[in-house]
């Protein structure tokens, strides 16, 4: 069989493009056409046992790479993305790329055949290649020059004429906004001050997240103290923070009341001040999931689940979980809540804020099905709003009805998108009663929102957290909730300038997605994603191992909690409250005046 | 003299503290000579000494206000800010002699006041005086009330600290307790009221060293009310004692336990109800931890309090023979004063030296409401 392409071929607007009327903002987005086919399971269902399957599979593999392609009208052509360019002397002829790539890029007539106009650069063939023999190029543009009508704008507008539905994205904003992370320096000692060696001196990042009082109230704690049978001489009695649970050595009655009465909520011990992010299944694999649970478990941190539910793999990672109740309300049960160390209640996301989600039916397998308490193949669709919250003072209503449900045992997280108001917001949320609030930047990823909302919707999550922080301590309710900062957390050094500008912890998804294998090629609402991520095809999933996976994460959380140290001990610091809100150790460099008045920091020299 | 409202200075420094336990009071030469002792440790741009219970008994039970202003303009705006906030029992200037090696002065004046009124419950006129004291600060330009409790004042100024003491005539004044400061700031135009000690009621602390984590307090500070006019890293020091022990009523053991915190490793293997107070004390206090090198003398009514750093990163040593009771940075300014005291010892990290008086000298315990055994920091 041969492949002969010589003319401009346009991309079939079956993943990238939704037809008008189609609500587009799923967890991801609806499934290529033709890999739903069986036999296209089968044929790429081979790539771990030797990699190369029989001359057969690969032929229908190459046509049916092909067939899907039809002529459109010549105002609608765009050029590919990316040149896929194979070095034939290199080339071993083992096929493995082809049977790994799952955008239909690569078809095999002898000889490994480029199909550039389904390249999404994702790197998958790349990384495999024995021989390095391939190579992905950014199309040479053919256009003219145009700083106004980018090449990005251009083809926007060619695929919508050719579609008539919105652009869907997967990933966060990509767009060049400034990131004030990296307008951002941080002081260090000399001589003044000695700095810490966090080798030999103790280096503390333990944070408590969860409301605080204004104070501890000695008198009404020592009375308390004295009416109670206090088990001095044994030691060994797990963790106190998690008295909720009655089978800690018998204790558990003891904790509660004496707590309550130092005016203590329930409290999420975090031995790094990180956590990762709600993903939801659906959003992302199983095996993602249990790869971040087992993670933050040995890091002694939190993951959430996102809105998708909790599996059954999960629960013994339980007291790890924060478990989320959003707008569509999956999976929510008293167990739910219950079962988990926290509940967050998820008002919007950074990618996509005041919008909703749709995870199409052909997505929803058995096994999601039954984790969101939904029937199989039905639509999953998350409104826009809670329509039963239309007010500050109906998240109130929800934010106790979930105490209640949890005997005031679980803090309550409420994650908001950074908007232009969301120190105002925030505030509110607060007063609400909120144990947490998760301020998400408009950097943030998403498994998918329509291309022009993640681009354009929302402010950043420097400006946002500093906003937030300085209206909190103005109205004397900082230590009423936990701060935590999210959307594009992306190094240490982020975490750092985010605790220093006055976040307790911060959320990273993206990060923990490319420890993964994630290569940031914004496919992942097309749900095909060659690195198993954000898929649920069985043959794409099991490429993430999750004995594996939750390594390459908690390595990486060890990496960076190690730098954090480094950084509090060249701070001249040991315990991480005393960054917290520690601003004068920040200098900004390239900022405007109101800038650097709303981060609260002043320039680098002063 | 100018205020120098921009730049945070920090530096090392000298300081001492001298306390009788029985309130034996003595004049100012004993510390003055200790300080002296540690002249190496300054470099002329600022000294200062608080003594407590200086002043004749018709005038104790009023707050002393000393005042320094840039100008008798400025004098007159403040005298005016005093006389609407508060009732003027007494006012003179703060007596000085000439000093070859102490340049020009501000205009010195002190006012001993009361409140207008009187308060029904017993924080409400502390609360008043605070917020009127941070209220005058704050808003009247180049003139600052440094020193305002009652029966004890602070003096400072640009120069070595020995030399600002004879400037002060502290020889004529009688204390139970003196405590002194020579400053050795890294970057700064010295200023008379950037010396030690810092004030507020019957606070006064003098320090040496730096607060590294002096934004997280100073924002911490700030939700309660405290404004750091001053923005020298000592400021926060002088308010946090005072939101720990007279607002919240925590002891002062327990209130320098809480600004040098336990680490969590050690509050893990405490006993659980220990550890439970700990940690509470630690999640809601979070913002109070002093984190950085420094020693710190706090003196208050009835007492001194010397603290170091929770790794020991500034030197403090203690001492004591007969009656008196001695902190300071070195051994040897103690043995200048007190040749052969009955015990010396280097204070550990995060380990309070506090002195009191005797219940027998009116000595109470200082505005903590419990006198219960409280588990400390090991």
């Amino acid at each position: 069989m041969s492949v002969i392409k010589n003319e401009p071929v346009t991309e079939q607007p079956a993943g990238g493009l939704l037809p008008t009327g189609a609500v587009p903002a799923g967890t991801t987005g609806s499934p290529p056409r033709r890999t739903a086919s069986p036999a296209d399971r089968g044929s790429v269902g081979v790539e771990r046992g030797g990699g190369v399957g029989n001359k057969e599979d690969l032929a229908k593999k190459t046509r049916q790479a092909v067939t899907p392609f039809r002529r459109m009208r010549p105002a609608v052509r765009t050029h590919p993305d990316f040149r896929v360019i194979v070095d034939e002397d290199k080339c071993t002829l083992c096929r493995f790329c082809v049977l790994q790539c799952s955008w239909d890029a690569l078809g095999w007539d002898d000889r490994v055949v480029p199909f550039d106009e389904n390249c999404v650069g994702c790197w998958r063939c790349v990384a495999v290649c024995p021989t390095y023999a391939i190579r992905i190029e950014q199309w040479p543009t053919m256009y003219r020059e145009n700083h106004n009508w980018t090449r990005f704008i251009a083809n926007s507008v060619r695929k919508q004429a050719g579609s008539g539905g919105k652009l869907l994205v997967g990933t966060g904003n990509d767009k060049p906004y400034p990131v004030y992370w990296d307008h951002l320096l941080i002081d260090a000692c000399q001589v003044t001050n000695p700095s810490i060696d966090p080798l030999r001196e103790p280096m503390e990042l333990r944070t408590y997240v969860g409301a605080k009082p204004d104070r501890v109230d000695l008198a009404a704690y020592l009375s308390a103290r004295e009416r109670h049978f206090i088990p001095t001489d044994h030691r060994s009695v797990g963790d106190p923070d998690r008295s909720g649970d009655p089978s800690a050595n018998g204790r558990p009655a003891f904790d509660r009341d004496l707590r309550r009465r130092l005016g203590i909520g329930p409290q999420l011990r975090l031995e790094t001040p990180i956590m990762i992010a709600a993903m939801s299944y659906g959003a992302v694999s199983l095996n993602v999931q249990k790869s971040c649970a087992r993670a933050v478990a040995e890091m002694g941190t939190y993951w959430c689940t996102g809105e998708g539910g909790m599996h059954p793999d999960h629960y013994p990672y339980a007291d790890h979980t924060i478990v989320q109740v959003a707008s569509g309300r999956f999976a929510v049960d008293a167990d739910y809540l219950n079962r988990a160390a926290a509940v967050e209640i998820k008002i919007g996301q950074g990618a996509k804020p005041g919008i909703g989600g749709h995870l199409p039916g052909e997505k929803v397998t058995a096994d999601i099905a039954s984790t969101r308490m939904i029937p199989e193949g039905s639509d999953a669709i998350s409104p826009a709003p809670h329509h039963d919250i239309y007010s500050i003072e109906d998240l109130r209503q929800l934010i106790f009805a979930i105490k209640e449900a949890t005997r005031y045992e679980k803090p309550v997280f409420v994650k908001i998108a950074a908007v232009h108001n969301v120190a105002a917001i925030a505030s509110g949320i607060v007063r609400a009663g909120a144990d947490a609030v998760v301020i998400d930047g408009f950097r943030g990823g998403t498994g998918a929102a329509p291309t022009m909302i993640r681009d354009h919707v929302g402010i950043p999550i420097e400006l946002a957290l500093a906003a937030v922080d300085d209206r909190l301590r103005q109205e004397g309710i900082r230590n009423r909730a936990t701060v935590i900062a999210s959307g594009s957390i992306r190094s240490s050094m982020d975490v750092v300038k985010a605790i220093a500008l006055g976040a307790d912890a911060v959320y990273v998804g993206t990060a923990a997605l490319i420890a993964l294998g994630c290569t940031l090629c914004q496919q992942c609402h097309r749900g095909r994603c060659a690195w198993g991520l954000t898929t649920q095809r069985p043959d794409l999933v099991k490429r993430v191992d999750p004995e594996e996976g939750w390594q390459l994460i908690a390595n990486l959380f060890k990496a960076w909690s190690g730098e954090i140290k480094e950084t509090l001990g060249l701070l001249g610091i040991n315990s991480l409250e005393s960054l917290r809100g520690n601003r004068e150790r920040l200098r900004a460099v390239g900022l405007s005046q109101a800038e650097m008045d709303i981060l609260g920091v002043k320039p680098a020299g002063r | 003299m100018r205020r120098n409202l921009r730049e945070r200075i920090p530096g090392g420094c000298a300081i001492i503290g001298v306390m009788s336990e029985t309130g034996r009071r003595f004049d100012g030469t004993t510390v003055i000579e200790g300080i002296r002792c540690m002249h190496e440790r300054s470099n002329g741009l600022g000294g200062g000494f608080a003594a407590y219970g200086i002043y004749p008994d018709d005038l104790k039970p009023y707050y002393a206000l000393h005042v320094m202003s840039q100008t008798h303009h400025e004098h007159e705006t403040m005298e005016e800010g005093i006389r609407q906030h508060f009732r003027i029992i007494h006012q003179e200037p703060i007596p000085t002699r000439r000093h070859p090696r102490v340049g020009e002065a501000p205009i010195l004046w002190r006012y001993f006041v009361a409140a207008p009124t009187d308060f029904a419950e017993p924080p409400g006129e502390e609360e008043y005086m605070v917020g009127r004291i941070m209220d005058l600060n704050g808003r009247v330009e180049g003139s600052l009330i440094f020193s305002s409790g009652r029966d004890m004042g602070i003096f400072k100024g640009v120069g070595y600290p020995e030399d600002i003491g004879e400037f002060f005539r502290l020889d004529e004044y009688r204390a139970y307790l003196w405590t002194s400061h020579g400053r050795f700031p890294t970057n700064t135009p010295g200023w008379w009221g950037g010396a030690h000690p810092f004030g507020l009621l019957n606070w006064s602390v003098v320090h040496n060293g730096e607060i590294s984590s002096y934004d997280a307090n100073r924002r911490y500070l700030e939700m309660f009310g405290y404004r750091c006019y001053m923005k020298t890293d000592t400021e926060v020091v002088l308010y946090l004692f005072d939101l720990l022990n007279r607002r919240h009523g925590l002891p002062i053991e327990l209130t320098c336990s809480v600004l040098t915190a336990p680490f969590w490793n050690e509050i893990d293997a405490m006993p659980p109800a220990d550890a439970e107070l700990w940690r509470a004390l630690r999640q809601v206090y979070a913002g109070a931890l002093l984190n950085g090198p420094f020693s710190v003398i706090v003196g208050f009514e009835g007492g001194m309090v010397g603290l170091a750093d929770r790794i020991m990163l500034r030197p403090l040593v203690g001492a004591r023979a007969g009656d008196l009771v001695f902190i300071a940075s070195e051994e040897a300014a103690i043995r200048a004063v007190c040749p052969s005291p009955e015990t010396v010892w280097a204070a550990e990290g995060g380990e309070p030296i506090v002195a009191r008086l005797a219940r027998s000298a009116g000595g109470s315990e200082p505005a903590s409401a419990h006198k219960v055994e409280v588990p400390a920091a090991s």
